[in-house]
């Protein structure tokens, strides 16, 4: 058994990309549904915003990086916010979480699509849009950093997320405590009081949303950059529960919340991934239990176990604090 | 599909080869013509389509082009096993091989005698709308939405009684595939100890229904009525559903992998040929035998106590249970019949396309447009929102393509939810 690949797995899934890309779409989910009260089962789709933003600005329209990082970070995630909350914001919860998850498959559909291969590439989606970023990174590529968990571009990656989960925990926390923020608290425990003192819940609503999304969308573009690719498979539905166990798991409405969440994700899932693994390789586990390729099914298994286990028995998470916030509340 | 054969332009090849037959020559041969939209009305032939004839170990025998009246033949040196290849570029503008895989095809031949080889011509693409094409694509619309009708019920009933909107009723639907598929396959015992069993899909259908029903009476017994009883929020409850619909779909990938399955009875079958569409008895089936069932499921909601009760719950649930309704036996009894039914619902469109881990999650999305469209919680809502998603689904492939054509469907929903948030049968209130 080789333990030592094994921690340096967890490690890399406590602190490393998947934990940043989806600390940061939970972090967005976490405005939508732990502030806001809005049940969105669409993150996917607006981190594939942030990465198709990008990607189709350099790759198709051959515009430069950064602007390109300007349109997948505010403009398309907006206008997806408009699409996505005119329709549902004034209906009831669930009403929301139908529209986001049926568009976010219609959109998984549509980039996919032959017809609009010239626009998104279809399923192999597009490369080679982050060169200027790469460019940038102080760190060789053929070298390990940090303990020797990440070799070079993968760590400028890593470092680049860390930096914007400091902006934008900060950024959140900022938001939360100033007047909007308690607004938007207001808005989730009782709408009508909340409208009844002349505030547009309404427009609440949709800056929640966009506002989540684009935190959501830098997730996704982070998640293209590091992969150096924009894939339609990259983002179905199941990526949207991710975030949401990664949220539960932290606990829905503490600042800090997804980010724990994220990490004790992708650590228990790296950490029993490479236990299984291992087991079958060594031949613990015999091939007509488990083969090779069903170990990387067995997460997903593990996230609706999850899932399950986390919101009947224990709705307001691991660290959650029930009077403030839990998946129970309404 | 019955889809393919009006719309599409057939390569046709005769069972007499084309031009004079040598007794002692070796023929392969054929004909290539467009079938015409209108049965009645002539085929037209197409001419200088290229079809090169090699051997097994690749050395080309040579090639023949369709004359004017879309006929080739190619006299071979001797008898034995060759390659037919039709050269898709010298194809006209817009009229494809009917799968672009099978331009290449093996064929056997005894020395001194004629063959024909099949290639069969795809859609034609580009726009060519007549009514003909239109009434096809709506009785293959009914089809797909009487499948989502029969499977979007349950979904329908179970929020209307308990307010949950169950995304796990797509996996009912897999569940329900599944089964039929390993009982017509393996037989009852066969999944287990191995060895053949096999039942007969009918046979299996029924068994499935029974297993189905009782899936979702033990689904809603294990679960759902432990939550209710503790009390938990109907957001929590969603949560929950979500993660058993991840968890039961990656189970059935676990265990059958990703590849897609048929069934074993009634895959290939002759399309009959009527006027203005064509048809297979498998899909005139399903039709008669959705509209049977849809109409039972619609007396008993009428006429039944049990029925009523439904609906007396879904339409105010305090207001049923002061009257003296059992809310949890309705509950149970919806759970029994909206789980058999998603089962059902599950073969047919097994039957129809092809049994996968994944087909009733993407049906699920569906369900949700015609339920969203007919209003959520109406039991009549959910079978005419459902018809109405399906005959636009397969009518939108006029303009859109096919492989975007669930796109249309998710379209309805959001415009729906704009324009008359509660549905079609739904009770105006507001609902935010």
């Amino acid at each position: 058994m080789d333990w030592g690949g094994i921690l340096d797995n967890t490690l890399r899934g406590l602190i490393g990309e998947q934990f940043i890309y989806f600390a940061l779409a939970a972090i967005g989910l976490n405005i939508h549904f732990g502030y806001a009260g809005l049940l969105n089962f669409g993150q996917a789709v607006f981190m594939a915003a942030g990465a198709y933003g990008l990607s189709i600005m350099v790759v198709t329209y051959d515009w430069s990086f950064w602007a390109g990082v300007g349109m997948g970070l505010i403009v398309f995630p907006a206008v997806l916010a408009l699409i996505l909350g005119v329709p549902t914001l004034r209906l009831r919860a669930d009403y929301l979480a139908i529209v986001t998850i049926a568009t976010a498959e219609m959109f998984r559909l549509i980039a996919r699509s032959p017809r609009y291969d010239w626009l998104t590439g279809s399923s192999d989606g597009h490369g080679g849009f982050a060169t200027r970023f790469y460019e940038l990174s102080p760190f060789d590529p053929g070298e390990r950093y940090f303990f020797g968990l990440f070799i070079g571009n993968q760590f400028f990656v890593v470092l680049v997320g860390w930096a914007a989960l400091v902006v934008v925990v900060t950024l959140v926390w900022a938001l939360i405590r100033s007047p909007w923020g308690r607004v938007l608290k207001a808005i989730r425990e009782d709408e009508d009081a909340a409208r009844s003192l002349g505030k547009n819940a309404y427009f609440y609503k949709m800056q929640a949303l966009m506002l989540g999304g684009m935190i959501g969308a830098l997730g996704g573009m982070l998640r293209a950059i590091g992969t150096q690719s924009a894939q339609p498979q990259n983002f179905i539905t199941d990526v949207t529960f991710f975030a949401w166990v990664a949220l539960i798991l932290g606990g829905a409405g503490k600042i800090m919340g997804p980010v724990v969440g994220a990490a004790l994700l992708y650590g228990l899932i790296n950490f029993t991934d490479g236990l299984l693994r291992q087991l079958v390789e060594e031949g613990f586990i015999s091939e007509s239990v488990m083969d090779g390729t069903q170990v990387g099914q067995v997460r997903f298994l593990l996230i609706g176990v999850g899932l399950v286990a986390l919101a009947a028995l224990r709705p307001q998470g691991l660290f959650g604090n029930k009077e403030e916030m839990a998946l129970d509340d309404r | 599909m019955g889809t393919l054969v009006v719309l599409g332009a057939l390569l046709t090849l005769w069972t007499a080869p084309a031009g004079a037959q040598d007794d002692n020559e070796t023929v392969v041969g054929g004909t290539i013509r467009i079938r015409a939209a209108e049965p009645d009305k002539e085929n037209t032939p197409v001419e200088g389509v290229e079809i090169t004839i090699s051997t097994i170990d690749g050395t080309e025998v040579g090639t023949a082009v369709t004359d004017e009246t879309g006929a080739w033949r190619l006299v071979l040196p001797d008898g034995g096993e060759y390659i037919a290849e039709l050269d898709q570029s010298t194809l006209p503008e817009g009229v494809p091989l009917r799968d672009p895989e099978r331009a290449t095809l093996d064929f056997n031949i005894n020395a001194g005698s004629s063959r024909n080889v099949l290639f069969p011509l795809g859609e034609i693409v580009g726009p060519e709308s007549d009514t003909i094409q239109i009434v096809q694509l709506t009785i293959d619309g009914i089809k797909l939405g009487m499948i989502i009708a029969m499977s979007a019920i349950g979904l329908s009933l179970i929020y209307g009684t308990t307010g949950l909107v169950n995304f796990a009723h797509g996996e009912m639907v897999t569940f329900g595939a599944m089964t039929a598929y390993i009982l017509s396959q393996y037989g009852l015992l066969g999944g287990l100890i191995g060895g053949d069993f096999a039942i007969q899909l009918i046979i299996a259908g029924l068994l499935t229904f029974v297993l189905a029903a009782v899936a979702g009476g033990l689904f809603n017994e294990l679960v759902w009525k432990r939550l209710r009883k503790r009390g938990a929020s109907l957001i929590s409850m969603l949560v929950v559903s979500i993660g058993f619909s991840i968890m039961f779909r990656y189970i059935m990938l676990f265990q059958f992998g990703g590849r897609v399955r048929r069934y074993r009875d009634y895959q290939i079958q002759d399309t009959i040929d009527l006027k203005y569409f064509s048809i297979t008895p498998k899909d005139i089936f399903i039709i008669v035998f959705s509209t049977i069932i849809l109409i039972g499921v619609g007396l008993a909601l009428q006429r039944t106590r049990i029925g009523k009760a439904m609906r007396a719950v879904a339409d105010n649930r305090d207001l049923a249970e002061s009257s003296g309704i059992d809310v949890e036996k309705v509950i149970r009894t919806v759970w029994i019949a909206g789980g058999g039914l998603a089962g059902i619902g599950g073969v047919l469109f097994g039957l129809t396309e092809t049994v996968g881990w994944e087909m009733g999650f993407r049906l699920l999305l569906l369900m949700f447009a015609g339920v969203t469209l007919g209003g959520l919680g109406t039991a009549y809502g959910a079978l005419l929102g459902s018809l109405v998603v399906g005959v636009f689904i397969q009518t939108s492939t006029l303009f859109i393509p096919t492989d975007m054509k669930n796109v249309g469907a998710l379209l309805i929903l959001a415009v729906i939810l704009l324009i008359r948030p509660q549905g079609l049968l739904g009770r105006a209130e507001r609902i935010g």
